[in-house]
C-alpha cells in the first residue's frame, strides 16, 4: 500500500487517516510492532516531526500505545478496533449516500441499487 | 504561532536564527529586517524566486558575507570557525575540484571536518553505485551534486543549510535526495532547503520561510499554513509571488 497525500490538506491529517486505514485493514497488525518514526517517515516521504505527530494522535486515540524500551506497539484490544472500524464504515456509508443524492438517487433507492449490486 | 513567553524560552535553544538582519550589496538591498528562529529538529524551506535573497542569507550563516545591521546566530553565537564546524553547507553552484576522485574528495572531508563520517559517506556513495576511485568529471551532473550532496550530509552538524540541492534534476535523484536528507534527520539539528522548486520538498517540510525581495513574505508551520490557507505551500507560493 502506498502513500500518498494532498498537500493542500494538512499532512499530519492525512497520514492519521492513512495509518488508521492500515490498523484497521490489519497491514499493521493487531498487537504488532510499528517500523520506528524515522523509517515510516522515509517510506512515506514526510518530515519526522510530522509523522510522529500523527502518531501521538493515535496513541491519543488508543490504537497505538508505546512501551518505553521497546517501540510503538498497535493496539490488541479487539473492542476498540471494531468499534473505530464501525466509525470509518460509518464515514463511508455516509459519504455513498451524500454521493447516491447528488446523483440523485434517495436513501432507499441507493441501498436497493447497492444491494442488487452487492448481490452480483 | 508561539506566545511571548514560549518563544522567550525557545530562545536559547535556536539553532539557527535571524534578527532584524539586513544586507546590503552597494546601494542595492539583499536581505531587510529579516527575523526567524529555527529550534532543533526541524527541515525548514526557505522559499522564494531567484534573487529573493535566499542564497544571501546562507552566505551570512556560512560568515562568507557579513550582515549591513541586525544579527544571525547559528546555535546562538554569530558565525565564527566554531559555529562553521557546526555547519554544514551544500553551495548552490559546483566548487568541488571535478579532477578529485571521489575517494579523494572523502579523505579530504575527512581531513577538513572533525565531525565527518567517512563510513557513512562511503556507505551512500557505494549505494548510489558509484565508483570511488571515479574522478568527479568522469561522472553525471546529477551524480556530481549527489556525490556533493552524501559529503555534506556525512558532517555531524548542527546545520545544514542545502542551497538548491533539486535544482533541475531528473523525478529519481529527485527521490534519492529527499531520502538523504530524511534518513540523516537528526532530532538535535536543523536542515534549511532554500529552493524555488516547492512541490519537489513540500512534504518534508515542517516550517516554511517565504522570502520576497529581501523581506520574510510569510513563514510559519508548514500544516498550519496549510490548515489555515486550505492551500499546498505551492499554491500559497505562486499566490505570494504572483506578479
Amino acid at each position: 500500500m502506498g502513500w500518498d497525500f494532498d498537500s493542500r490538506q494538512p499532512i499530519y491529517v492525512q497520514l492519521v487517516r492513512q495509518l488508521t486505514q492500515r490498523i484497521l485493514t490489519g497491514v499493521y497488525e493487531p498487537g504488532s510492532r510499528l517500523p520506528s518514526v524515522r523509517d515510516l517517515a522515509q517510506e512515506a516521504q514526510v518530515n519526522p516531526n510530522t509523522m510522529q505527530r500523527a502518531m501521538a494522535e493515535l496513541e491519543q486515540a488508543g490504537l497505538l500505545h508505546t512501551e518505553r524500551t521497546s517501540g510503538r506497539f498497535v493496539t490488541d484490544d479487539e473492542a476498540l478496533l471494531s468499534d473505530q472500524r464501525q466509525q470509518l464504515a460509518a464515514t463511508h456509508i455516509a459519504a455513498f449516500f451524500r454521493q447516491m443524492r447528488a446523483l440523485g438517487y434517495e436513501p432507499e433507492e441507493a441501498l436497493a441499487l447497492a444491494k442488487r449490486q452487492g448481490g452480483e | 504561532m508561539q506566545s511571548g513567553k514560549e518563544a522567550n524560552e525557545m530562545e536559547q535553544n535556536y539553532v539557527f536564527e535571524a534578527r532584524d538582519l539586513s544586507r546590503r550589496f552597494g546601494g542595492k538591498r539583499a536581505l531587510e529586517g529579516v527575523t526567524f528562529g529555527l529550534g532543533p529538529g526541524h527541515i525548514a524551506g526557505l522559499l522564494g524566486p531567484n534573487g529573493s535573497g535566499k542564497t544571501t542569507l546562507i552566505k551570512l550563516a556560512c560568515g562568507l558575507i557579513r550582515p549591513t545591521a541586525g544579527e544571525i546566530l547559528v546555535c546562538g553565537s554569530a558565525p565564527c570557525p566554531a559555529t562553521k564546524a557546526e555547519t554544514a553547507y551544500l553551495p548552490d553552484v559546483a566548487c568541488l575540484d571535478d579532477r578529485m576522485r571521489v575517494r579523494d574528495l572523502i579523505k579530504m572531508f575527512g581531513e577538513f571536518y572533525a565531525n565527518f563520517d567517512p563510513e557513512r559517506a562511503r556507505t551512500l556513495i557505494n549505494d548510489l553505485g558509484i565508483d570511488e576511485a571515479d574522478r568527479l568529471r568522469t561522472l553525471s551532473k546529477g551524480n556530481r551534486e549527489k556525490v556533493h550532496l552524501v559529503l555534506t550530509m556525512s558532517r555531524n552538524a548542527r546545520l545544514y543549510l542545502l542551497d538548491e540541492p533539486i535544482g533541475g534534476v531528473d523525478p529519481a535523484a529527485r527521490e534519492y535526495i529527499i531520502r538523504t536528507i530524511l534518513g540523516n534527520y537528526q532530532p538535535e539539528s536543523t536542515v534549511l532547503i532554500s529552493t524555488h522548486l516547492i512541490a519537489d520538498v513540500e512534504s518534508i517540510l515542517d516550517y516554511a520561510l517565504f522570502l520576497r525581495d529581501g523581506q520574510i513574505a510569510l513563514q510559519g508551520d508548514a500544516d498550519a499554513l496549510r490548515e489555515s490557507r486550505g492551500q499546498s505551500l505551492d499554491e500559497l507560493f505562486r499566490e505570494v509571488f504572483k506578479c
